[in-house]
């Protein structure tokens, strides 16, 4: 089987822009740049996969390697800083020599396992794809390898489940679930809690600063609404003051006091419900 | 002919390519335009208000206008943008998304009009093509991560890094609810599996994958109740807030495209394709099933589920993080692992025993009601015996802070509670009385 020249080119672009890629992993400052690079490389491999008529495996290798894979090495590079520089210090003693004897070792056996190994003759890709690709692909996984294949499943499986039990962790107290809070809401209810949340300051009241109560329907003011270290500064405005904040408004503007009708339309009228009630509070 | 590919391409040449490839293009451009209208209009009728009304009739120019102030508006680069990947982002995603309607096919075999030379509604096919969509959509949630990180930004960053949790899971449950297609269609080819819809169509038996396809190609997209990586009520816009004018675009784009390709997807596997539905079938001996009708079926479904979108999108709240993450681990991927178990070993017995479809039919609805009626005759949980009474906690038993051994109980923490307010004396006199037990709630 030759190469056709489209191929051929195919192949000459791809393979430069890889090295490019692959160059770049290794001389890149941020730790996003490298994995970009090997995005990079990982998707010209699943073109030229697709190229060599094994369309599985390239778009495979895109959905699992780039799709999840990379991925997750991103989730975990931007969690863990964006701009955190690996430390080069050796925290066990001989480090580097230790990982280059092992990498040596690595790489004589690799080497010795190529090169003794005895490829049968070539099928032909008419003949491996002749019942589409994946269906052949299907057929040796799991007709001729299908004990290597639930073996590393069940390698897979145990490896996930050693990492659920590293990572759990017991609980001290009990969890605080929206349930559980609500349930305790209602219990605290004799001593005087409320179910809702707190009202907001300034509600209803004259001005919204927050150091002013929010007034209740029964137009008086709700202390609780002021944040609590206002009022341990005692910097909250004291009801007096709120109710008698109209009283002082009213005289600037040079205004009827409350009860009289107010004839001058310019000027909007301060609403009813609060009048009311606090004229009567005076009184 | 591609061998496992139903649609025959063999008389198309690289100028029909360029031709459909340019269509394609052409159409998901214009129907971002329209969708934009389509969704602003929907929305505001169902908040009682009557949406975009003001530049053309109905208003439908309204997106043409966005479109061009996007395009003039300035172009922004924050000093501490990460330059090149930040150009990159946007591309991305549009690029990606843009890919995915090459394997849809719009309809069968049509005959270009005053010619005798037919060709496949699609732009191309091959036998992983469904396993290609998904991968366009992996690699286009880079253009969301990339973005996010590259803004220099930390709502944009949190936005980036929930939306690859997010996607991560949610194509799990995708993934899984597509392999039951690919179980009973015993194919991954589009054109192939539309095929094998001729008699029923899929969302029928695999009624569980469907709802949980539908589910997850929300959560996809990012589209409310699921739109957490850029929920404006937390992260301001997520991971687009440092864009402006055209890269802001360019992921709007994206996520309009999205949508569209996720229907076309879900049209294409479960809902029958580009086929007529039941009694508009039967016409004529399948007349509307044939030559250009089935463009119309298509574009109908697709647009049914844009509004199945825009639909949830008015209805639904936006979920909160842990309860979206939950969702998505412990009930959807669950239920789909579940569901494709039924699926194999319904689909074994099938085919390989032979069995008749009533037979099965009957045994599935004998095993359902068995199913049923254990769970609702179970005897109830006994009331677990009353724990004992925790025993004494040491909380420095032996110099050391230890933690409580099994069946000890943790004491209240002196910093549990603030200490209460003293009520000052101005405010008692006008002040309701009952405030002071509300002082370790603020």
């Amino acid at each position: 089987m030759t190469t056709t020249s489209g191929e051929a080119a195919l192949f000459g672009i791809l393979a430069t822009l890889m090295v490019i890629a692959a160059l770049g992993l290794l001389f890149a400052k941020r730790a996003v740049h490298a994995a970009m690079c090997v995005v990079f490389v990982m998707i010209c491999l699943a073109i030229l996969y697709v190229a060599n008529e094994a369309p599985f495996l390239g778009i495979v290798q895109v959905v699992v390697y780039t799709g999840a894979v990379m991925m997750l090495f991103l989730f975990v590079l931007m969690l863990v800083g964006i701009d955190a520089a690996d430390s080069l210090t050796e925290t066990i003693k001989g480090q580097r020599w230790i990982g280059i004897v092992f990498g040596a070792g690595l790489l004589v056996v690799l080497v010795s396992v190529l090169a003794s190994t005895d490829l049968p003759a070539a099928v032909g890709l008419e003949d491996a794809n002749a019942n589409t690709n994946p269906t052949g692909l299907a057929k040796i996984l799991f007709g001729d390898y299908v004990i290597g294949m639930e073996v590393i499943g069940v390698l897979l499986v145990t490896a996930a489940l050693a990492g659920l039990v590293l990572t759990h962790r017991q609980r001290l107290g009990a969890r605080t679930t929206q349930r559980s809070m609500a349930a305790e809401r209602v219990a605290a209810l004799p001593e005087g809690r409320l179910l809702t949340p707190l009202p907001a300051p300034g509600v209803y009241a004259q001005n919204n600063a927050m150091d002013t109560p929010a007034l209740g329907p029964d137009g008086q003011p709700l202390e609780h609404s002021v944040p609590r270290v206002l009022r341990i500064r005692g910097q909250q405005r004291t009801a007096a003051e709120v109710l008698g904040s109209e009283e002082t408004l009213r005289s600037h503007l040079g205004l009827p006091a409350v009860g009289t009708a107010l004839d001058d339309p310019q000027i909007p009228a301060i609403d009813e419900p609060s009048d009311h009630t606090s004229t009567e509070e005076r009184d | 002919m591609i061998p496992g590919v139903h649609a025959d391409f063999s008389q198309d040449n690289g100028w029909t390519f360029l031709v459909k490839a340019v269509l394609i293009l052409v159409f998901l451009l214009t129907s971002v335009l329209v969708a934009i209208w389509f969704e602003r209009k929907v929305v505001g009728r169902m908040q009682v208000r009557p949406g975009p009304n003001v530049h053309g009739p109905f208003g439908l120019l309204q997106s043409l206008a966005d479109a061009m102030k996007l395009l003039l508006k300035e172009d922004m680069t924050v000093t501490a943008a990460d330059k090149v990947v930040y150009l990159l982002a946007p591309m991305i995603s549009v690029f990606c998304s843009l890919l995915v309607f090459a394997v849809v096919p719009f309809g069968p075999e049509v005959r270009l009009p005053f010619t005798d030379w037919s060709t496949p509604a699609q732009l191309t096919d091959f036998p992983v093509a469904v396993l290609y969509v998904l991968a366009c959509a992996s690699v286009g949630v880079y253009g969301i991560v990339l973005g996010g990180w590259s803004s220099g930004s930390t709502y944009p960053l949190l936005g980036s890094v929930r939306s690859t949790a997010q996607v991560i899971s949610y194509e799990l449950a995708m993934g899984l609810s597509l392999v039951s297609v690919f179980i009973l269609a015993g194919t991954m080819s589009t054109s192939s599996i539309v095929n094998e819809q001729t008699g029923r169509w899929f969302f029928i038996p695999l009624l569980p994958a469907f709802v949980i396809y539908v589910i997850s190609m929300i959560g996809e997209t990012n589209r409310l109740p699921f739109d957490l990586p850029e929920a404006e009520g937390e992260l301001v816009s997520g991971y687009m807030t440092e864009y402006s004018s055209m890269k802001f675009a360019w992921f709007f784009l994206a996520e309009y495209i999205n949508m569209l390709n996720v229907s076309a997807v879900c049209v294409t596997l479960f809902l029958g394709g580009w086929r007529a539905p039941w009694p508009l079938s039967a016409i004529n001996d399948g007349m509307l099933n044939t030559g250009w009708w089935p463009l119309l079926w298509f574009l109908v479904k697709v647009w049914l589920l844009m509004f199945v979108f825009v639909w949830v999108r008015g209805t639904l709240l936006r979920l909160r993080y842990d309860q979206f993450m939950v969702f998505g681990w412990k009930v959807l991927i669950p239920a789909a692992l579940g569901w494709l178990v039924v699926l194999s070993v319904v689909q074994y017995v099938r085919i390989g025993d032979g069995v008749s479809q009533t037979t099965l039919i009957g045994v599935l609805v004998a095993i359902g009601v068995v199913v049923v009626a254990t769970v609702m005759f179970w005897p109830s949980k006994k009331v677990a015996p009353a724990a004992p009474p925790p025993a004494e906690f040491d909380a420095f038993a032996g110099g050391f802070p230890v933690p409580p051994m099994p069946g000890q109980e943790l004491p209240p923490s002196p910093r549990a509670r603030r200490r209460p307010v003293t009520v000052s004396v101005d405010a008692a006199d006008g002040a309701d009385a009952d405030s002071d037990p509300q002082e370790g709630t603020r």
